[in-house]
């Protein structure tokens, strides 16, 4: 696979190091999760363990280990893993953080 | 019709004309007391156990494809019980006491070989980490015997010794473990269940679960509605899409994995080695091929092919533990999903819905565990309760920190 990094253009999925589901950037807040029933306790359960697991599209974390160390939100298909689009992991948790939902 | 070496004689003089179909290829009836979702290894010993030690009822196994054609006909057919942890060391050990006696239980040459599977170390640290397991499992009354690198020489005196830039120093040894034919076991245990009675209905994908009041009546499937007392889902490598269906999150992610066999050989390994410095494992097919594989891909995926990085490091690790493979020529290579979960165990439990229940999490190693996993989740189905081997295998071991993490690699899926 190569992925077309924003910054650097197409690089080898081989320099990079895979995560998991886009949807970590979401921590819950421990604290507002307090006042919810089954507290943060039922919240980190969810956000930590469960996945979605989608066959099709799915957003997922890469980190550019071997480049120049930016992680990634890449938007692939995970049964022909078609690549749809690639976008930088820190404006899409700035813009999660904005509609305060991380 | 029973299987023996009369037969075999009997049938070879007169032709071959008096073998009949091993199993029943059923028509759905319109409802079962007791569903199998998947046709594949664990579908199939399910519905035997449950036809054969549990109840006798109205049991049926709904396949998506042909059985046999998911992960049980893709796999590395080993077999073994070099587990250290207490949630999994007696449930694996169950699993080879089951193997060990699975051909004449059901009447059908599995071709179970139990040639031995060898755990090379490279390092101090690894022989010391390898010496617990050993004795970890034998206080689990499982075999384990420490190698120095002399008794590995002596088993394969053509491992490379001497220029190696991880040098062998020893390895864990399991005599009982083995190989054993994939799919003679999908087919026995196929056989073995339509002789008691189960329909196996091929070509019935199920696409949704009807559920009234948290309790689930039946499944809906390619070949129309089938009602069901119970339904037990068995797809490891689509656990997230089918349970999905019943609104259900689970703790997994399906990964690519990965194998390859090479052309046919003189014999040259007589049992199971893996190499501890990289990831890669071999053995020798009866037909001279060697049949080798290594890590997953690493990212999410449901097509059953993986990428070339993987095929690369396979070959490098072959390479340098074995280099005298250097010029066979790869013959095949192929990938299947594996349900990866979050811990790197298996989960064999009920869900929130009444009357549904799940096997599945089995990583890349459900293939050995096949019978236990299908007598403890026949078992599950049957009594309401989990089998003594498997009472670690529930969901709620990630919400109360019960993880069953062999490897130490937390809730991070690639990784196990």
């Amino acid at each position: 696979m190569i992925i077309q990094h924003p910054l650097l253009g197409p690089r080898d999925m081989q320099e990079f190091v895979y995560l998991g589901d886009a949807s970590l950037l979401a921590r819950p807040d421990a604290m507002a999760a307090f006042a919810n029933e089954g507290g943060a306790q039922d919240a980190f359960y969810q956000y930590l363990y469960l996945r979605n697991d989608p066959a099709g599209l799915h957003r997922e974390l890469w980190f550019h280990e071997q480049g120049d160390r930016s992680w990634l939100v890449v938007t692939r298909d995970t049964v022909t893993h078609e690549i749809l689009s690639v976008e930088m992991a820190r404006d899409v948790a700035l813009a999660l953080r904005a509609e305060g939902r991380a | 019709m029973r299987y023996s070496g009369l037969r075999v004689i009997w049938e070879g003089l007169t032709g071959h004309k008096g073998w009949g179909p091993a199993w029943r290829d059923a028509e759905p009836q319109p409802a079962y007391d007791y569903l199998i979702v998947g046709g594949g290894g664990h579908g199939l010993a399910t519905a035997y156990y449950l036809a054969k030690e549990f109840r006798q009822a109205r049991i049926g196994v709904l396949e998506k494809g042909w059985i046999g054609g998911g992960n049980v006909g893709r796999n590395t057919t080993i077999i073994r019980s070099n587990y250290l942890l207490p949630g999994n060391a007696p449930f694996y050990e169950f699993a080879m006491k089951l193997w060990e006696g699975l051909e004449q239980d059901f009447n059908y040459n599995a071709m179970v070989s139990q040639r031995g599977v060898l755990n090379l170390c490279h390092t101090d640290a690894q022989r010391d980490a390898y010496t617990r397991r050993g004795n970890g499992m034998r206080l689990n009354g499982v075999d384990a015997e420490l190698l120095d690198q002399a008794g590995v020489r002596a088993m394969y005196p053509w491992l490379n010794f001497d220029t190696a830039r991880f040098p062998i120093k020893g390895g864990l040894l399991q005599r009982r473990g083995g190989t054993v034919r994939h799919d003679a076991v999908a087919w026995g245990y196929a056989r073995g269940a339509s002789a008691r009675g189960v329909d196996i209905i091929q070509n019935c994908e199920v696409t949704g679960f009807r559920i009234e009041g948290g309790r689930v009546l039946g499944v809906e499937t390619s070949r129309g509605y089938i009602g069901a007392g119970k339904v037990g889902v068995a797809v490891a490598g689509s656990s997230s899409r089918v349970m999905a269906t019943a609104g259900i999150r689970l703790p997994i992610e399906a990964h690519v994995l990965q194998a390859f066999v090479s052309e046919g050989l003189k014999p040259m390994i007589d049992g199971v080695i893996t190499y501890g410095a990289g990831h890669f494992y071999v053995s020798q097919s009866d037909k001279g091929g060697l049949v080798f594989g290594g890590d997953i891909d690493g990212y999410n995926s449901y097509a059953q092919r993986g990428g070339l990085p993987v095929v690369e490091d396979v070959a490098e690790g072959g390479m340098s533990l074995m280099p005298n493979i250097g010029r066979v020529r790869m013959l095949r290579m192929w990938g299947g999903i594996m349900d990866m979960s979050m811990d790197g165990s298996p989960i064999i439990d009920r869900t929130e819905v009444d009357g549904l229940y799940f096997n599945g999490g089995w990583c890349y190693g459900g293939f050995k565990a096949t019978p236990a996993s299908g007598w403890c989740f026949a078992h599950l189905l049957a009594t309401g309760a989990p089998h003594a081997t498997a009472t670690a295998y529930r969901f709620d071991r990630f919400r109360n920190g019960l993880m069953i993490d062999e490897k130490g690699m937390g809730a991070q899926p690639n990784l196990h």
